[in-house]
Order: structure tokens, then C-alpha cells, then sequence
């Protein structure tokens, strides 16, 4: 991956813009302009929200391009969408229609199971979920701009969230005591490419923004795994899915960038009507996880 | 001693923006209350979404501090910092700060797969201008001066004390901007 094109860095940049912000899952414009209205520094277009997925079972697909046509229509922050895991021309569809930044999800049914899109072919930027370190940098070298651990979606369960942050942060602090000879073991041991563990080693972060996705449900969930290192969130079903959308969409936003202030979280804790449903991941039959989508 | 720069941490890339300011040999902090303004000599406003920015404004009381601020001190904003100096904003029109007498059309040049890197000449010489979603400068008031065009629009304005720029130099390697901003601090 040549992180110095041009292409490269301008993907690279819309992420940094993101930062400090919250991405919120929407399924029709109106939900994108409740969305806006709160805050969100961008949308992400879907079928259906994760668990609604989780739910009615079936194929999730891309949204309906008329849907996303709406949203784009709709808002004047940044609209992501999501493809299937290695869907490479529902991607080339979203580049033609001008979608700002497309998820390779596997919170959509996969298409491909051995693999992902060649992102590097493409001018709109990517996001990929990755559980730990490996995963993130092979979806660093295929082309993604922007890397964002998985957690659980749909589950409203920060665990597993927690858990992919704490890893990948950890073996990024592995890389870098090191010695060079080492760098080569490590990259066998992480299957990802050399030239991307020893970046990590030098400069102890990925090359690309990290964010975190999959089970933040609240305010305090969203400051937690910022705390643990995620430079934004993603928050899906957790908005939606909870009785008051509009206050717990400014409530996330707030918490976003007031993550280390204990008294602005207590005020943005307040008042916020009922959390959405949570599922015990231990009890989740291994077939039903979302996170072990993808390779 | 260096000056003191703030950085309004509200959201978007603040992050680089201090790292720039380190590189310019200026002292750089985060900014989120009005209280993180006691001190400082200057401020930078990111990019990132203005109308994120301008929620969490709004939501926290800072429109008016900032303000104030503006009337003292230097102001740098880039991109969204730059829409939020504007006094009119257009596609669509929302508040803003209204410190310096500009019209800016947010993502004027289109939608991300339109962001590029151009070369630009600053006062004579080349520069590199990241352009990210980036707005057009549609009107500049009479007191302002251009001192960077591409395409025929101004890219970077000066007002009085303030400086904005609708590209982003915080994520190019070199100093040079950052630098002209610390320069014009405390004189």
C-alpha cells in the first residue's frame, strides 16, 4: 500500500475528520435527519439495523439505492454505506453513486468467504471492522483507510467491544519494544504484511484512524472505549433501538467529546428514557455471531 | 516563551492540528470550555463537521465565549474552522461565529471522491493544499485580504487578526502556515 498517493491521504483525511465524532446508523432519511440534527458528524446507510438483522434472520444486502440516494439528499455531513464482505460491485455501485466512505460489513451476510475487496482499486474510501491487530492490518494492505474494531453489533453488549479495542491496543504496544529480527516473527505470527507491523512498531498506532463499533449503547459506553483508545464511534442499533432516539443521539455526541469529563458524562446521563435491549453474548450459539465474519 | 495555542477539541482533526502547532514551536492545548480560554494567545478551530461543532457550541455555551475571544485575539480556522469565522453560510445556511466578513458554501467542490491535493501559490511561493469536502469562499468583505486562490476562488483569507483556510495544512508535513499563524501572535 502506498500510504503517501495522493488517493491515500485524502481517504486517510476524511477519517481524521471524523474524529471526536459519533457515526450513527440510519436506515431512511428521517432517521439521517434526527441523526444530523444531534450531532453526528456522519450516517451510515443500512438495510436494516443490526438487531433487526439479528431478529428476522435472512440476507442483509446494501441498502436500496433510493434510500441512499434520499439520505444523501437529506444531510449535509458525510453518508457511509454498507456492502457485503467482498461485494466488490455493490461497492463500485455506492463509488458511481457518491456515498462518502463504504463499510465492508460483516454485519451484512458476507458474499465472499475467503475474500475481501481489493480496495485499493477504488477512490472512495473504505472502512473495515478487525478484531486484533492481524485483521486489522491485512485490511490496512488491501486498501482500507480507516479501521474500526468490531465488537458485537446489534447486541447492545459493550464486551466484546472492550474486548477488540484491548486487544488491538495491547499488540500495537507488543510491536513496539521489539527488536527488528523480532518484527519478521510477528509478522508471520500476525499474518499481515512486514512493512505494516514495522510501522506499528515505530510509531505504536495504526496508520490509519481507529474507531470502535459494535454494542455501545450508551453514554458511558461510548466514553469507555475511548478512553481504551478509539478515536470515534460507531453506534448502530443503540439509538434506535432505545426509547428516545433524539436525546440519546445528543447524549452520544456529547460523550464523544467529553469522554474524559466525569460531570459533563453525569449530565449527559441524565434523563435518558430506556437503553435498547442487550443480549448475553456467552449465551449467542456461535453461529449467530457477526464478529467472525470476515478473514 | 513560546505563545500559547489553543485548539477547539470539540471534534475533527484537532489532533493534528497540535501536532502542527508543535512543529511551528508553539505550546498547543486542547480546548472544550470556555474556562480552556483564560490564557491562551491564540486559537485554531479544526476541520471535522461544522454542524457538529456548532451543536456541541450551542449545547455547551461557547458561541458567545468564543466570540468574545475573537474580539482579542487571533482566530485560525481551516475548513469547518473556516466556516465557522464566516459571517454567512450557505448550502445550507446555518449560524456561525460571524467574526470575519466572508460567505462560505460548505462542500462546494462536491462529495469525497472529489477531495484531492493540489498545489497552490502562497504569497509567491508553492504550497500543498489538502482539500477535504472542502467549501468555497464565494465572498470576501473589503477589508479582507486573499492571499491564496485555486481555481480562481480564495483558499486562504485574512481579516484583521484572523486567518482562514478552506484546505488543511495541519495534514501536510511541513510548518509553514502554522508558523505564519504563530508568528502573528501577541503582536
Amino acid at each position: 500500500m502506498n500510504f503517501q498517493s495522493d488517493q491515500f491521504r485524502v481517504n486517510v483525511g476524511l477519517a481524521e475528520m471524523l474524529k471526536g465524532g459519533v457515526i450513527m446508523d440510519v436506515v431512511n432519511a428521517d432517521h439521517a435527519r434526527i441523526a444530523q440534527e444531534a450531532g453526528a458528524a456522519a450516517v451510515m446507510a443500512l438495510e436494516r439495523v443490526p438487531s433487526d438483522i439479528r431478529k428476522e434472520g435472512g440476507v442483509a444486502r446494501m441498502s436500496q439505492i433510493a434510500i441512499i440516494r434520499d439520505i444523501i439528499k437529506a444531510v449535509s455531513i458525510p453518508v457511509m454505506a454498507k456492502v457485503r464482505i467482498g461485494h466488490f460491485m455493490e461497492a463500485r455501485i455506492l463509488e458511481v453513486l457518491g456515498v462518502d466512505y463504504i463499510d465492508e460489513s460483516e454485519v451484512l451476510t458476507p458474499a465472499d468467504e475467503e475474500h475481501h475487496i481489493d480496495k485499493r482499486g477504488f477512490k472512495v474510501p473504505f472502512v473495515c471492522g478487525a478484531r486484533n491487530l492481524g485483521e486489522a492490518l491485512r485490511r490496512i494492505a488491501e486498501g482500507a483507510a480507516m479501521i474500526r474494531t468490531k465488537g458485537e453489533a446489534g447486541s447492545g453488549n459493550i464486551v466484546e467491544a472492550v474486548r477488540h479495542i484491548r486487544t488491538i491496543v495491547k499488540e500495537m504496544k507488543q510491536l513496539t519494544v521489539l527488536g527488528k529480527e523480532e518484527l519478521v516473527h510477528e509478522s508471520k505470527n500476525l499474518q499481515a504484511p512486514l512493512e505494516l507491523v514495522q510501522y506499528v512498531a515505530e510509531h505504536g498506532k495504526l496508520p490509519v484512524p481507529n474507531f470502535s463499533a459494535g454494542g455501545i449503547a450508551t453514554p458511558a459506553d461510548a466514553a469507555l472505549v475511548m478512553q481504551l483508545g478509539a478515536e470515534a464511534v460507531f453506534v448502530g442499533s443503540g439509538i434506535f433501538k432505545s426509547s428516545d432516539p433524539e436525546k440519546r443521539a445528543k447524549a452520544i455526541v456529547k460523550a464523544a467529546t467529553y469522554y474524559r469529563d466525569p460531570v459533563k458524562l453525569l449530565e449527559a446521563s441524565e434523563e435518558l428514557g430506556e437503553a435498547m435491549p442487550g443480549l448475553d453474548i456467552a449465551k449467542l450459539p456461535e453461529g449467530e455471531l457477526l464478529q467472525t465474519r470476515g478473514w | 516563551m513560546a505563545p500559547l495555542v489553543g485548539v477547539l477539541a470539540l471534534q475533527g482533526d484537532f489532533e493534528a492540528h497540535r501536532k502542527a502547532l508543535e512543529r511551528a514551536g508553539a505550546r498547543a492545548v486542547e480546548v472544550r470550555t470556555a474556562a480552556d480560554l483564560e490564557q491562551l494567545d491564540g486559537l485554531i478551530i479544526p476541520g471535522g463537521e461544522s454542524s457538529t461543532m456548532l451543536k456541541l457550541l450551542d449545547l455547551e455555551g461557547l458561541v458567545q465565549p468564543l466570540q468574545e475571544f475573537g474580539k482579542q485575539k487571533p482566530i485560525f480556522g481551516t475548513c469547518a474552522g473556516a466556516i465557522l469565522l464566516a459571517r454567512e453560510v450557505l448550502n445550507p445556511h446555518q449560524p456561525s461565529l460571524g467574526l470575519m466578513d466572508l460567505t462560505v458554501e460548505r462542500n462546494a467542490y462536491g462529495r469525497q471522491i472529489d477531495s484531492r491535493i493540489a498545489t497552490i501559490d502562497v504569497q509567491g511561493k508553492p504550497a500543498e493544499a489538502v482539500f477535504i469536502r472542502a467549501p468555497i469562499i464565494r465572498r470576501v468583505g473589503p477589508n479582507a485580504k486573499v492571499l491564496a486562490e485555486y481555481r480562481g476562488d480564495p483558499v486562504m483569507v485574512e481579516e484583521g487578526k484572523h486567518l482562514v483556510a478552506t484546505f488543511h495544512p495541519e495534514l501536510s508535513a511541513g510548518d509553514r502556515i502554522h508558523r505564519e499563524f504563530v508568528e502573528r501572535l501577541g503582536k
